[in-house]
This record gives structure tokens, sequence and C-alpha cells, in this order.
């Protein structure tokens, strides 16, 4: 049984080493010149604007909030995709169900001002 | 191949990561990383369903994870919403400062 | 199939509630009476649909309920299914009713509140239809996050935040442990649902170890769900700093609720009808850990109605008091669980609700004379009461006495029929430390009347804000009053129930 994990550690080992390998090859041959640049934040190439440890705006947890719930929903999906075929009409009008009481959670969303983000 | 892994192996890594939650809801004082805890407790709970249904050849346990996991995102949108309710009103998530009610 | 229509008609109608009454939320704007008023009719109609359900001859539901075309042995019908549902919709009803005023006044009137409850007592109503450990957690799940929300409804107040959010962790931390006790009980049997799992058990096909670890891990989370020691600590912070119409709803309904969920997870993991078949030494093993889980449970009761009564004398806030006395009374309907038998789910059933109209009445007698949060709910403020407001101390005295369990009130005969249950299944101790912890209650229960009627108010009286509240403080009196006169149509129906 073990042999047939054999190659699989191999693997791992000399992944392990290979980058335990490069990063102290870097420490050790590369050029250590700091500059300001080089010293900041790393923002995708903007100029950092401000401390990290700031406060979000509201809306950003709203976004966040409605995500989470209606991303979840998804689960029940895929198993019914998958099975769809042999069940037939009954899963069709089950999951139609299922996505009403989802677009009724929507609407009540829609109305109370859940989605005016700015 | 994942059949050769036995039973015992799963139960052991659910249970073992359900008392990392458990002690992490125990001790930590931040209310986010004292739900991050729980959610870790749901997801142990989940292992062990996964794998007693695959061992056992049913599929109810598979069935219940699916519920769990949409429980458990209904309560992380609730838990979220309560926390920042709570930020608002006493600028705080540590819990062991959420201290008015007492006898 | 259509006939199994007309059965699950109660689930449907609150679930279709649920739905609806979120869209009249949603599109009546700023006008708020739709929502009360339309919240209301839909309960009335669970109500009457319920009591229909119970009047159909209930011979073949436990098959029907089994083989299901729809349910697919998911959900249960009638009986005490049914008249929980009825339960759940009245103390829905009594809470909306009564919240009305008290919001309006401390808050601001929400329409989310109205579907907050209903979406609570659906959760509820799933539990009491529960036959499959699958239904049994979503309905938990459906009433604790409702519940969450509801304990910090007013949310620019402290408490209000705080509570919800201690209820919020425990409760959640709770909901672990029942989750991992379902999924070693699934392991152990291979099975979710109840009627198969108990099947499972008393022949003896099962993993021992793995339903050992299931059971204490049930246990412990149930215990969590219902409020009982070691695991009561949250209760009364929680209970103390909700809006007080929300405190009384949470805590009688959702009680109520998980003590069903303890019954039914109870009455198929403890089977106590061995019988004949106990020959092999597999059974035996099964019979004897099963006692010993009676026994644990016996304990928690024992030391739940204890601790409650005895914190609940050094508590000089009146809502606090009742929150400790919320915890003793989880001790006494456990007592109902220890019994094991029929006479102590009758005596769950008839306390339940008995004890529903008495924790109600009383928590919106708080409610009405409190002012902003935490103003006026001293023992000391009540001093008086019966020359400032002799309605109020008439009906706050009548619970209190129907709380200590003295007759004529509707307290008494329900203690009586949890004592005798327990007798009967030779937990003479229990009863005893049960009577015992009654006589303990009486001192604050008592002092609080004694206070009210025996001592002078220095100060400006108290301000009631009754309005709407007298519906409900009038249902829970009649209510009271009613069970405590004549409960043997209550206890005869509730016995058919198991």
């Amino acid at each position: 049984m073990i042999e047939e994990y054999l190659p699989l550690i191999i693997m791992l080992v000399l992944g392990f080493g290979v980058a335990v390998l490069f990063l102290y090859l870097a420490e050790w041959l590369g050029a250590r010149r700091t500059t300001h640049g080089k010293q900041t934040t790393y923002e995708s190439g903007m100029e950092p604007l401000g401390t990290a440890r700031d406060r979000f705006s509201i809306k950003f947890y709203m976004v966040a909030v409605s995500f989470i719930v209606f991303d979840i929903e998804v689960v029940f999906m895929y198993p019914w995709a998958v099975q769809v075929g042999e069940l037939g009409l009954v899963a069709f009008w089950t999951m139609t169900v299922f996505m009403l009481i989802l677009f009724a959670g929507y609407f009540y969303e829609l109305k109370k001002g859940g989605f005016e983000w700015d | 191949m994942i059949q050769q892994i036995p039973l015992e192996y799963y139960l052991l890594l659910s249970a073992v990561l359900f008392t990392i939650g458990t002690v992490g809801v125990l001790t930590r004082r931040n209310a986010i990383i004292i739900f991050m805890s729980i959610e870790l407790m749901l997801n142990a709970v989940n292992l062990t369903f996964v794998g007693f249904a695959s061992f056992m050849g049913n599929n109810a346990g598979q069935l219940f994870v699916f519920f769990v996991m949409s429980v458990a995102a209904a309560e992380a949108a609730i838990g979220l919403a309560i926390v920042l309710a709570l930020f608002r009103a006493k600028k705080t998530v540590y819990v062991d400062e959420v201290n008015l009610l007492k006898w | 199939m259509m006939q199994e229509l007309i059965y699950a008609l109660p689930l449907t109608l609150i679930f279709i509630l649920s739905i609806a009454v979120i869209m009249v939320d949603a599109f009546t704007g700023k006008n708020k009476t739709v929502a009360y008023y339309f919240s209301i009719a839909g309960l009335l109609g669970v109500i009457i649909a319920a009591i229909y359900t119970m009047t159909l001859p209930s011979a073949d539901l436990a098959k029907m309920a089994y083989e299901g075309t729809i349910s697919k042995g998911m959900l249960t019908y009638g009986g005490y299914a049914a008249f929980f549902d009825i339960l759940f919709a009245v103390a829905g009803i009594l809470t909306i009713v009564a919240a009305k005023p008290y919001l309006t006044r401390e808050y601001g009137e929400y329409k989310e509140f109205y579907s907050l409850i209903i979406f609570a007592i659906s959760g509820m109503m799933t539990i009491a239809h529960a036959s499959n450990m699958v239904t049994i957690f979503i309905g938990i799940e459906i009433m604790s996050i409702t519940f969450y929300v509801l304990a910090g409804f007013i949310r620019t107040r402290i408490t209000s935040v705080e509570a919800a959010l201690k209820y919020f962790l425990l409760g959640s931390f709770a909901s672990g442990f029942l989750l991992y006790g379902m999924a070693m009980v699934y392991g152990a049997t291979g099975t979710l649902q109840l009627q198969e799992i108990s099947a499972k058990i008393a022949t003896g096909e099962i993993v021992n170890i793995y339903l050992q670890i299931g059971l204490a891990l049930l246990i412990i989370g149930l215990s969590f769900k219902v409020a009982a020691f070691p695991f009561h600590q949250w209760a009364p912070d929680v209970y103390t700093g909700s809006p007080t119409v929300v405190t009384g709803f949470m805590s009688t309904a959702g009680k109520a609720a998980a003590l069903v969920a303890f019954i039914v997870i109870a009455k198929s993991l403890l089977p106590t009808n061995f019988g004949a078949t106990l020959i092999n030494d597999k059974l035996i093993v099964v019979k004897e850990f099963t006692e010993n889980a009676t026994m644990i449970i016996a304990l928690i009761s024992a030391a739940t109605m204890l601790i409650g009564n005895i914190t609940a004398i050094a508590q000089k806030n009146v809502k606090r008091m009742l929150a400790y006395s919320s915890v003793a009374h989880a001790g006494y309907l456990m007592m109902g669980i220890v019994a094991n038998n029929e006479n102590g789910f009758a005596g769950i059933v008839f306390y339940s609700t008995a004890y529903m109209l008495m924790q109600i009445g009383a928590f919106v007698v708080v409610g009405v004379l409190e002012r902003d949060d935490t103003k006026f709910q001293q023992i000391s403020d009540y001093s008086g009461l019966r020359k400032s407001h002799p309605y109020l101390a008439a009906v706050m005295a009548l619970f209190m006495f129907s709380l200590a369990g003295i007759p004529p009130m509707a307290g008494f005969p329900g203690k009586y029929l949890l004592f005798t249950a327990t007798i009967q299944s030779g937990y003479t101790w229990l009863t005893i430390v049960a009577v015992v912890s009654s006589i303990i209650s009486m001192w604050f229960y008592i002092g609080l009347v004694l206070n009210m009627y025996f001592k002078e108010k220095e100060g400006d009286a108290l301000v009631a804000d009754v309005k709407s509240s007298h519906f409900t403080i009038a249902v829970s009196v009649i209510g009271v009053i009613i069970l405590g006169i004549l409960p043997s149509f209550l206890i005869d129906l509730a016995k058919n129930f198991f």
C-alpha cells in the first residue's frame, strides 16, 4: 500500500526542497537596495492612500450579506441539475417553487432598498 | 483508493477539527473569530456525515450536508449583522467588553 | 396523496403565510396596520386548519406519515403535532397583539417584527411535525436564527444587541453539538428517520459506541436549547436584554418547541419496551446505557430546577427573576422526558400550555409597566401597585400563584401530572427534589405579591400603557383559570397523543 504513495512523497519532498532552495538562493545571491517604492504596500501599482486599518462603508457589508445568502442556494441546484432528467416534471416544479421563494426574498430586498448602493 | 483509508481516520479528523473549533469558541475574545470557530465545528460535522454516508453507501448523510451548508450561510449573514450592530452601539467586537448584563 | 395534503395543511399554510407576510411588508410601504392584521388573520387560519386536522381520524396517521408520498417519512401529522401548531400560533397572536403598543412606545413599530414572529412559528411547527433528524435540525435552526434577530430587534439599545450577540454565539455553538450528535446517531444506525432508528435500537442492529457518543452530544445540544443546567448561563442574560414581549414569546413557545424536539428524540432513542426480545448481550448493553442516559437527564433536570429557583431568590429585577424562573421551569418540564411514558409526555403538553399562558401574561405585565429599557423593572418599583393599578396587580398575583403551582391555577394540575408520571417510572427522588424546589420558588413568587399588596410606594406611582395588551392579559388570565379548574379535557386529549 505504501509503495503506491511513493511518487507522491517524492514529489512533495522535491517540491518543498526546490521552494526552500530558491528562497535561500534569492536571499544569498540577490542584491539588496531598499527604495521608497519597494517599502510601500503593494496595491496593484496604485499609490497607497491612507492606512490599511480603515473602516469600510456599511454598503460593503450589505453586499457581502446578500451575496452569502443568495450564493449558497446554488448548493441545492447542483444535485438537482444532475438528476432532473430522470426525476422529470415533479423535480422541475419543485425547483420552480424553490426559485419563487428565492424571488420573494429578492423582491423583499429590492423593495426595502437593499440594492441601493450609492 | 479512497476506500482503503479506514472510516476511523475520517472520524478522528473530524473529531480533531470539532475540538479545535470548540477550544476556539471557549478561548477567543473576538466575536468574529468565535464565529469562525463555530463554522469550523459545523464543517467538522459535515465531514463526519460525508464519511459515514460514503462508507455505508447511503446518501441521506450527504443530503443533510447541503442543509447544514445553507443553514451555516444563513447563520453567517445574521451573525455578521449582529456583530455590526454591536460595533455601532458599543465600538467593540471583543466579547469580554460586552458585559452590561450580569447578575 | 390528496388526504396527505389535507393533513399537511397547517404546515403548508404557515409557510405560505411566511412568504406572503414579507411580500405584504415589502409592498405596503409606510402602512403598518395591513401587516399587523394580515399576520393575525393568517395565524387564525393556521389555528383553524390545525383544529381541523386534529379532528380527522388518527388511526392511519402514523402509517401514512411513514409511507407518505409527499413527505417520504420526513413529517408526521395530527395528534400532538397539530396540538403544538395551535399552541405556537396562539402564542404568536398573543405576542403580536401585545407587541404593538410596546414597540410603538419603546422604539417605533417595525413591520419586520410580525414576519419574524411568523418565521419563528414556522420553525417551531416544523419541529412539532418532524419525524426525521433533518426536519428537526431545520426547524430548530429556523426558530433559533429568527430568535437571534428578535433578541436584538431594538438595535439601537445596547442591552438588546448584547443579548442578541450572546444568544447568537451560544445558540450556534449548541447547534454544533446537536448536529454532531445527529451525525453520530446516523453513523450508529445508518438512517436519519426516527422510526427506523428506534426499530434498529430495539433490535440491536447498531454500533454501540457511536450511539453513546451521539446520545451524549444530543443531550448537550438540546439542554442548551431548553436552557438547562449546566448550559443555562445564556438564558437570564438573553431574556433580560431582549425586548420584553420577545422574551415572553421565546421563553415559552421557544422552550416548548425545544422540548418537542427533546420528546421526539428521547422517544426514539431511549426505547423502554425491550420486553421479551431482551435475550442477546448486545441488547442488554443498549438497555444499560439508555438507562444511564435517562439518569443523566434526571440529574440535569434536578440541578436545573434547584439552580433556577435558588438564583431567582437573589434577583432584584422582576424581568431577570422571571428569566431564572423560566430556567427552573425547563427543569420541571424535563421531568416528563425522564418519565419517558405517555403520562410524562402528556404532562409536558399540559404544562407547556399552562406555562405559555402564565409566562406570556407575566412578561406582558412587566412590559406594560417598564419604560426606556431598564426603568421600573425592580421589585421595589412594584410596591403599592395594588393602589395605583388594582387590575394589573391582581392579574400579576394570579400569574405568580400559577407559576408557583398553587391551586386552583393552571400551574397546579400541570405540576401534579409531571410529578405523578415521574413517580410512576421510578424516579421518586426527582419528584422530591421538584417538590422542594417548588417550595423554594414560593419565596420569590409570593414575595413579589406581598410587595405589590402590602408595601407602600415612595414617590410617583407607575404609569401603565396597556392598550391592546388588555387582550393578551385577558386571554392568559381566562386560560390559566379554565385550565386550573377544568384540567381534565386537556389531560385526556394529551394522553391520546402518545
